[in-house]
Parts: C-alpha cells; structure tokens; sequence
C-alpha cells in the first residue's frame, strides 16, 4: 500500500518546464532512490512532495486520495518530514528543545521533563547516545542529523525525505546513517533517499527512479540496476549543435599551476591551460572546483607555483590577480556577482573603477561603458536606469561576463556560466565564451552540468574529493567518463 | 537623474518646517536666529556626515560624542601646557587643533582597526570606546571641568563667533563639509567603494575591494570630523567635561536616519544628512520660541519624526518593488 505518490506531475517556472510528467510512488518500509544529474529536477520532487511547491498539473496522493498542502508544516502535519541538506537546528538550543521546538507540551510553564524523557526515548529507538541536555552546537555533524531524524519521528514521520543525507557525512558516519535507515525501513517509514553517490544507492535501495531532464527515465527494483546503468541512464542525451564548434587552442601555455593547494580544500594540484582553449572543470558539487578557482584568483590562501604567460606570479589578492589578466566570475551571481540594489553601470564599473578617474569618476565614461556592455553581450535591460536585481537570471548573467571581461583580462575563470538561465541565454553565453577563446584568451570553465562541460570545452578536467581525478580528451570526452572519474566509480561501461 | 521621492521627503519635511517657524513667531526668521541655529548644528552636522559614510559602509559609530568631549579635553591641556613656552598667540591654538585633529584621526584608526582587523561588532567596539573616552575625559578633568587659559580664549572665540557678515565660521566650515561629502559619495571611487561595500560586501570582495580598508577609512574620517567639530567647539565655551557632547552620537545617527541613508548600508545620501541635522534643531528652536508646545517635549517630537522617516521610506520601498 502506497502512502506517498506522484501521479502525472509537471512542474513550471514561468515558460521553463523542470518536470514532465512524473510517476513516483513511496511505499512503508521500503527506501526509494532518487537519482539524476544536477538539475535534472530531483529537489522540485523533494519539494512538491514536502508541501513548499504547488504542481502545475497532476497530483500529489496521499494514502490514495489526492492532497494538496499549501505549506511545509501543513505537509509535516501530514507526516511527511524533509530533512534538508542544511539542518534546521537552532545551534543554542538543547537537543530535547529542537525535538520539540514549535510544539513545546506543557502551559504557562513548560513541561520540561516530558520533553526531556520523550526525546531520550526517541534518541533510544535510534539507538544514539545523545543526551537531551546536549546543545545542538556541541553535537558533531552525525549527531546533529540523528536529531533531526528524532524530531521527524516524533512528529510521527511516516515519510521521511532525505537529501543527500551523506553529503555531510565522513565515512565512518555513514555506517551509522546506514544502520539508522534500516531501523527506520523496520519501522515501516517510507523513504526517498536522494542521492549523487551512485554506491550507496545500490547499497540502500529497494526502488530506484532516475530523473533526466525533468523526466522519469528508469524506474527499477533492487538489484536490477548496476552503479554502471545508472550512470549510463542518467546521462546518454544527444548533444545537438547547441554549442559552438570547439576551438584550435594554440600550444603556448598562459597559465600553469605547479602543486597549488587550498588547505583542506584543494590538493596539490597541477594543471596547464593553453592560449585559446577552453578548459572544463567538472566534478561533483564540493569537490573542490570552486575553492581552486578562488585558489588561483587570491580569494583563498594557497599555497604553490603560479605561472602567467611563463612568469612565475605572486597572487596574494584579487586585485594581484587582475595586476596578471587574470578574471574570475562566480558561481554566486546574487550573493558575490552583482549588487542587485545597485544600477547596471555601478555594477559593470565596480571591479574597474581607476579605469574611470584617479579622483572624480567619469560617469559619462561610465555610461558609454554601459552602452557598449549592453551591446557586446546582448544585456536587455527595458531601462538603464534600473536596478540589477530586476533584471531576468540571464541578463543578470551577461551583465556579470561583462563586468568581468571589462578590465580586458586574458586568463579568464568561469565558475558555471550558465546557473539558473533559460536555454536561449545559455546558447548565447557558449557563444561568447567561445569567441573570448577564438580571439585568444584562455578560459577555465568550471561547470556541474556534464553537458555543458563536455559542448563547450576542448578538454576536460575531472575533480574529486579536492584532487584533479583525471583528464578527457577528443573523442574520451563522454558523461559516462567523467561521471565515473567524478564518483571514483572503476571499470568500464557495459 | 531624477531626484526620488526619497531625498524629497525630507527636503518637503523642512520646508514645512521653515514656514511653521515663520508662521509661529516672526523672529524665527531674523537673521541672527538662522546664524545661531545653523551653528549649533554645525558641530553634530560635520560629525552626522561622517557617519553618513560609516552608515553607507555597514557600520557604526556610538563613540563620537564621548570621542569629541575627549578631543576637547586633551586640545585644552595640550594649549594650557603649551603658552608658557610659546605665549598667547596663534601658535598655541594650532597646537590645540593639530591634537583635536591627529587625535581624531588616530580614535578613528582605533575604532576602525578593532572592527576591521580583530572583527569585533562596531557596535561592540564603539560602545566600548564610547565608554573609554568618556571616562578619560571625566578622568583628565578630575571630575570637574577643563578650562582653557583665559587670554587664549579671547584669542581662540571669534573662530567660533566670528565669520563673514551673518555667515559664521562654523556654518561655514559644516558647508564646505556637506560639499565635500556629497562630491566624495557621488564622484570619488572610494565614496563608490562605501556604497558597494554596504550593499554587499561579499561582491565588494569579488570585485576586488579591499574592504578592511575602505571601512577603516570611513572610521578614519568620521574621526576627522569629529576632530575639527571639536576645534570649532572649544571656542564656544572655552571649556571642556564630563557633561561635553552627551548624546552627540544618537543626534548625530538620526540625522543620518532621517536623511534617508539605510541604517544597514548600501545607500548614502549627504545632503539628506544635512536636511536631517536641520530638522533636528529647527524642530528644538522652533519650541523654543513659540511657547505651543513646551520645549521639554523636544525629544518626544524628534523621536517621533525619526521613527516616522523610517517608517516612510520602508513603505516607500515595498511600493517600488510591485
């Protein structure tokens, strides 16, 4: 008997449609898998399911009626707990507190020792050794999101929704979470277990569902799939001439790391990019690429040799990086990019300011700057005199590119170009990148998305747990190998 | 440009001002009384563009009433201390407002540099040093008051009492500092510094900023102003305590408000800043001489109009964004 189930669902923001007509059914004591690359749709699941999105068509079935929850909690109410990637624990607060934070028993007065002897009991049946009396930040990470399993226990979970629950975890830690699931699987909970690490998968699963763009494209019982199908069935899309024809990088190198670390984060790693080319950096989500890249800018301490055009450098800032040719565009447009209460002239100017005046700033320059940007890379902005943040992802994005192109750098980072654009702005920003490479400038692509990686670059760089895995070239270029040297899957594909 | 409704409101708010003022008693128009409300404002107003830029840069600064009693204390000592040698002339004055000024400078490195380099809250640090100066001060003086030498006090008044024509020195040294302000927020790099830095100084490092710096300096130069505020203020009563420049920093920060700058950061507006020292003491003249309301209301009014600006500009906001 199925408690949670998706029948038929489509979802769409605006003109872009993330999930097409999804079947997913969760059943008591079984943990159902959900796989699929990033932005294959896997967290709208997860949130339709918890109640924090609407559907725009088919429905959600709850014990076999249709259900509609128009709020997270409403949905909690209902018995189905998420449990975020980002634990949800006051940091202050007593363990046996968080358990019952919003739902306190007692009046006036709190009824300190029920919370306390039903959080012990439900710190038992998960056989943990937490005391109620703990604060949450003196718990180590495990501990932590052994809490928040006891909280959605005691909100009588029957559906718990985990998000990359080990993504946090070392590996001994995953043992216990592993045991924790069987107890739950016991119980009788019904789980969907989301997850990138394609061994636990097979190891947890009694169902798995693999996502690809938006669309259910295997469903299958345990031990019907390999870690290798799976793999194979999350990528495996034809890739049309939605990127530009590759480049002819010339051999000269214009930048060479030698042993370059960012303690904890990066391990010593080398790699050459040569004039013209374009460079992939793929590997899983905290896999080191970003802190690399801040690595080489001088956003992060590193340590190792850095050379530009041949010259060793000294990069101890990002102004020494920019003193190199050397240009970094983030991954956290809203958050690092841009100034989105800011108009688009103040941005684009921000990080090349001396450009326009040692004292009084040129705002004429500044404007003709703009009308140039806006021109260049195509920014489409119904009046300059707005604010950033108004403007569509896209825009905002090439509204990045150029801020980041305008001190003319000639080694230029980009950490994923294409986060949470449309498809048609996603074309175009290939297009430019392409054309920075084709007028000789080297660029560094790092990017989640294989696809993008493997359309856009002359050759791939693979990243995992802070280390280069490997290389692909030419015709080695496939998502089926980077994936496997993303995930340390060994072996070749069927 | 075209000027938004939030540096008009303000501008609107003192424009009734100055009509209720001229309806309520015709004095308030002479000209004696306009040169001696726009002095007392000087000295809050040189320090409330100060802080403007501390404000715009996510900042903070409690300590300047406490900084500029200090400053005075130490200008007086540094003055007494220096006329056996130098006798009662201009020399000796300089001396005095070299202190007033290096010291500002320095407290201002001082505060700056525990925010920025040992990362402690500025409100923290700066109620901390609020404190300090405060008491140094109390402490220098024994508990009562400073007084400078009587001869240089004769020498040192027309600074504060002199001027040209109607036009005194303070008034015009707080125009040449709303000048300079507003030229510095608009057209300099680093006024743009300060303002990307309150918006966001995640970007503000992603672009390259030295962010550490550019907040240092506007500790640095609210400390500045303080300083000269100071040298115009010694001449005023030629003495210096305990009591000197109580609540300068809560006047000083509200005229801030009022101006239309975000307490948060990210928007600075100088000549907002100095319509909103404006308000404040025509709102304290204004009771002074009409007897409508008593004059011992004077900061229930101000605490209203401030929570009122506020108030205004945020729904001003939400409105913007539909």
């Amino acid at each position: 008997m199925t408690v949670l189930a998706l029948h038929g669902v489509s979802k769409s923001f605006g003109p872009i449609e993330v999930l097409h007509d999804v079947d997913l059914a969760l059943d008591p004591g079984q943990v159902h898998a959900l796989i699929g690359e990033n932005g294959a749709g896997k967290s709208t699941i997860m949130k339709i399911l918890g109640g924090f999105l609407d559907p725009t068509e088919g429905q959600i079935l709850l014990d076999g009626k249709p259900v509609r929850f128009s709020s997270g909690p409403e949905a909690e109410a209902q018995g189905i707990v998420v449990i975020h990637q980002e634990f949800n624990l006051a940091a202050d607060l007593s363990v046996a507190a968080n358990v019952f934070l919003g739902r306190e028993p007692g009046g006036l007065r709190l009824d300190h020792k029920a919370m306390r002897r039903d959080t012990a009991a439900l710190l038992a049946r998960l056989d943990t050794r937490i005391s109620p009396d703990t604060l949450i930040r003196d718990l180590s990470v495990p501990d932590r999101q052994m809490v928040e399993i006891a909280k959605a226990l005691s909100r009588n979970a029957r559906v718990l929704i985990m998000d990359e629950p080990s993504a946090v975890l070392t590996h001994r830690e995953v043992g216990t979470l592993y045991d924790q699931i069987d107890r739950l699987r016991a119980d009788g909970v019904a789980i969907l277990y989301c997850s990138h690490r394609l061994d636990e998968v097979a190891h947890l699963a009694d169902r798995i569902t693999v996502l690809r763009d938006g669309r259910v494209v295997r469903q299958a019982m345990r031990g019907e799939m390999t870690e290798d199908d799976m793999a194979a069935a999350m990528v495996g899309r034809e890739l049309q001439d939605f990127y530009p024809p590759k480049g002819r990088p010339s051999p000269d190198p214009a930048l060479d790391l030698q042993g370059l670390s960012v303690p904890g984060r990066v391990h010593d790693v080398s790699l050459t990019l040569h004039r013209g080319e374009v460079l992939g950096i793929a590997g899983l989500v905290g896999s080191g690429r970003t802190e690399l890249a801040e690595g080489i800018v001088g956003l992060r301490s590193a340590t190792g040799e850095i050379r530009v055009n041949g010259q060793k450098v000294a990069i101890r800032n990002l102004r020494d990086a920019f003193d190199s040719g050397l240009a970094y565009l983030t991954e956290d447009r809203k958050e690092a990019g841009l100034l989105l209460d800011k108009g688009l002239t103040q941005n684009l100017t921000l990080a090349d300011l001396p450009r326009f005046g040692l004292w009084r700033l040129d705002q004429r320059a500044e404007t003709e700057a703009l009308a140039h940007a806006t021109q260049e890379f195509d920014i489409r902005a119904p009046d300059p005199a707005m604010i950033a943040g108004k403007l569509s992802g896209g825009n905002q994005q090439k509204l990045l590119l150029a801020k980041t192109m305008l001190p003319d750098p000639q080694i230029i980072i980009i950490d994923e170009p294409t986060r949470g654009i449309d498809v048609g702005t996603k074309q175009q920003i290939y297009a430019f990148i392409r054309r920075l490479a084709d007028e000789g400038r080297s660029l560094i692509v790092i990017s989640s998305e294989m696809a993008e990686v493997i359309g856009l670059a002359d050759r791939v760089l693979v990243m995992r747990e802070g280390r280069i895995a490997g290389e692909v070239t030419g015709k080695d270029m496939t998502e089926d190998k980077i994936v496997r040297l993303a995930m340390g899957v060994s072996g070749e594909a069927a | 440009m075209k000027p938004d409704l939030h540096t008009l409101g303000p501008l609107i708010a003192l424009i009734a001002l100055i009509v209720l003022g001229a309806l309520l008693n015709s004095a308030f128009l002479a000209p004696a009384n306009i040169t001696n409300v726009l002095a007392r404002s000087a000295f809050i107003g040189m320090i409330a563009v100060g802080m403007t830029f501390v404000i715009t840069a996510g900042g903070l600064d409690l300590s300047v009433g406490s900084m500029a009693a200090f400053l005075a204390g130490i200008a007086i000592i540094a003055m007494n201390a220096a006329l056996p040698g130098l006798g009662e002339n201009w020399g000796t004055i300089l001396i005095g407002m070299g202190v007033a000024i290096l010291g500002g400078i320095a407290a201002g490195f001082l505060n700056g540099a525990l925010i920025t380099k040992a990362r402690i809250e500025p409100f923290i640090v700066t109620l901390g040093t609020m404190g300090i100066f405060r008491s140094l001060v109390t402490w220098l003086a024994d508990g009562g008051t400073l007084s400078l030498d009587y001869g240089l006090r004769t020498l040192y008044r027309p600074v504060y009492y002199g001027g040209i024509g109607w036009v005194t020195w303070p008034i015009i040294a707080f125009a040449l500092t709303a000048f300079a302000g507003e030229w510095i927020m608009r057209h300099s790099r680093f006024g743009r510094h300060v303002e990307a830095i309150g918006s966001n100084d995640r970007v503000a490092r992603y672009s390259a900023i030295d962010v550490g710096r550019v907040r240092l300096l506007t500790y640095m130069l609210l400390g500045l102003l303080v300083g000269l505020s100071t040298v115009l203020y010694v001449p005023r009563l030629g003495s210096a305590s305990g009591s000197t420049g109580v609540l300068w920093e809560l006047e000083a920060i509200a005229a801030v408000i009022i101006g239309g700058t975000a307490l948060k950061g990210g928007r600075g507006r100088v000549w907002g800043t100095v319509v909103g020292v404006l308000i404040l003491s025509l709102i304290d003249n204004i009771l002074n001489l009409a007897d409508l309301v008593s004059p011992y209301l004077n900061g229930a009014i101000q605490g209203v109009i401030i929570v009122l600006a506020v108030v205004l500009q945020r729904e001003k906001r939400t409105a913007d964004e539909r």
